[in-house]
């Protein structure tokens, strides 16, 4: 089944000059299709300014298509009837952990959004200590949110999400303020997620690490899908991947560099342990 | 050094006090410091003095900190005394040059001190048992009728609610904007209060523009999380009246008689 299917997808918007005259247009979104599968893993790869994040709220019904159509859970995001029902389906979790952080304690947090869709009592009190313990923050829910770090903050947003039980979990840049600690935490529980729950998961990120085990990459450049395809074939393309300014993983672009100089390594290396291994067969 | 300042001044003890209903508490500090002003006499006081010294007692919350909240106040103070002492016509008692004391005097300000103390007292019950969250929590609750004339009870507690949430999270922000323009070499010490006032205009504009930021984010996240408004909201702690609230309000209920009685007492007997 097809949790997100975008269909020729613009979007527009306009920049005014200083008498509030449309001074041009500027197209951020331009001409994607998208299908999402039930359960997948996607990444969504880019330079700032990609259009990454503009996407991003497209599936959420944060902004509405200019031109085409999205749908989420089979329901049109331009028909405002739907809007409540395709944020329930699809949760969003933003870059800032501070900004989108509303219980001044973490269990109420995570309250939040089984409240706003009129769960009963009872059933919050399951659903929190359900995503708390998806996230691996039992230990912390009475804690406040300003004591926490970066990534245990990120894990409560990402609790927020859960709590209200959607089928797609969409992460806008979720590790971009995050230290490398931070960065790993976040990751580990979204993966878990995916794993576990089997919650379709929709991860926008440029660090290209946090990428290498979805089941589909989609790297976007001047809001235009440029190369989209399994993390190996992807990054076997390091010229290309350099062109649209991304930065490869160390041990890919290492396999790339010794490759050119005559070393005969198998294409897109991810991990150590995969260079390693081809290392230890060619020599 | 500015991130030292909480907000609020929640002191926590598991105690009764604590666990009661904000409403209760609410209503209970109300009814307290309206029963100040209907005491007549000193020996009025002696119901209200034993009502505050048992809620203290019970709340563990040390006396220390119920008298943190007066020095707020000496000034206020010493000036009631002070005027009240002096300038209150009646026999005279000590007479120093154009200054006299007179008995009406000692006793009004006496009398006035007492009230002022026991207000702030009171008051700081509350404040020290309640989180702040409860207390709006407890404020929605309490003036949802008002909903009915178009108030917006609801927005106006999750507004106070988000405030609290942010007041550090902007207190950080401040000390940090403070430090990156003192690194740039402004000076906020120095020069009179003109002067430093402008000299705080490097800090409150990139501060605003973080705050308007911030609140654009957030009513973004809101919003995706189908925060709507309260109309259909459910509650995660929904307030409900327990026995010891219900026994709570019957001991007010004894205390109001009490000092209305004494009252009586004391109209027509002295």
């Amino acid at each position: 089944m097809k949790i997100i299917k975008i269909k020729d997808l613009i979007y527009e918007y306009a920049k005014y000059d200083e008498e509030g005259n449309i001074a041009e247009m500027n197209r951020a979104i331009d001409d994607v299709n998208l299908d999402v599968k039930q359960g997948d893993f996607i990444a969504i790869l880019g330079h700032n300014g990609s259009g990454k994040s503009t996407l991003a709220k497209h599936l959420n019904a944060i902004l509405i298509p200019a031109e085409g159509i999205v749908w989420v859970g089979g329901k049109d995001t331009k028909d405002e009837s739907n809007i409540w029902d395709i944020r329930q389906t699809a949760g969003m979790v933003f870059q800032n952990p501070d900004n989108q952080i509303i219980g001044s304690i973490v269990e109420e947090d995570v309250g939040f959004g089984p409240e706003n869709i009129g769960v009963e009592t009872d059933d919050i009190w399951k659903r929190v200590d359900m995503a708390l313990r998806a996230v691996n923050m039992t230990a912390y829910r009475n804690h406040s949110p300003n004591k926490l770090s970066g990534g245990q903050k990120q894990r409560v947003a990402i609790a927020g999400v859960v709590a209200m039980k959607p089928q797609c979990i969409i992460l806008d840049e979720p590790t971009a303020m995050l230290d490398p600690l931070g960065r790993k935490e976040v990751i580990q529980t979204v993966k878990e997620l995916n794993e576990k729950e089997k919650v379709t998961i929709i991860l926008i990120t440029h660090y290209m690490e946090e990428v290498i085990f979805a089941d589909h990459v989609i790297v976007m450049d001047g809001g235009k899908v440029v190369m989209q395809g399994k993390p190996r074939e992807i990054f076997s393309q390091v010229e290309k991947l350099k062109e649209y300014r991304l930065d490869v993983p160390q041990v890919t672009e290492l396999a790339h560099e010794l490759k050119k100089e005559g070393v005969f390594l198998p294409d897109g290396i991810l991990t150590i342990e995969e260079f390693v291994n081809a290392m230890a067969e060619f020599l | 050094m500015i991130r030292d300042i909480t907000i609020g001044q929640y002191y926590p003890t598991n105690s009764v006090i604590h666990r009661l209903d904000p409403r209760v508490k609410l209503a209970g500090t109300m009814i307290f410091l309206i029963s100040l002003f209907l005491v007549k006499g000193f020996t009025g006081y002696i119901i209200t003095t034993i009502f505050l010294g048992a809620v203290i007692k019970i709340s563990h919350v040390p006396l220390k900190f119920m008298l943190k909240g007066l020095k707020a106040i000496f000034l206020l103070l010493i000036f009631s005394v002070t005027f009240n002492l002096f300038l209150t016509s009646g026999e005279v008692l000590i007479q120093v040059w154009i200054f006299k004391i007179t008995k009406e005097g000692v006793y009004i300000a006496g009398f006035m001190a007492i009230r002022l103390i026991y207000l702030i007292i009171g008051t700081s019950i509350m404040t020290l048992t309640t989180t702040p969250n409860e207390l709006t929590d407890g404020l929605e609750k309490a003036l949802k009728p008002l909903n009915k004339i178009r108030v917006p009870v609801h927005e106006i507690s999750m507004m106070m609610s988000i405030a609290l949430r942010f007041i550090p999270i902007l207190l950080e922000e401040t000390d940090k904007i403070m430090k990156a323009q003192m690194a740039r070499g402004a000076d906020f010490e120095n020069g009179n209060i003109l002067q430093r006032a402008k000299n705080m205009i490097p800090i409150l504009v990139p501060l605003f523009i973080s705050a308007f930021r911030r609140a654009n984010d957030l009513a973004m996240a809101m919003e995706a999380r189908c925060y709507r408004g309260g109309e259909g909201r459910t509650k995660m702690k929904p307030l409900k009246y327990k026995k010891r609230d219900r026994i709570a309000y019957f001991i007010l209920g004894i205390y109001v008689i009490g000092v209305l009685g004494m009252n009586m007492v004391i109209g027509n007997f002295l």
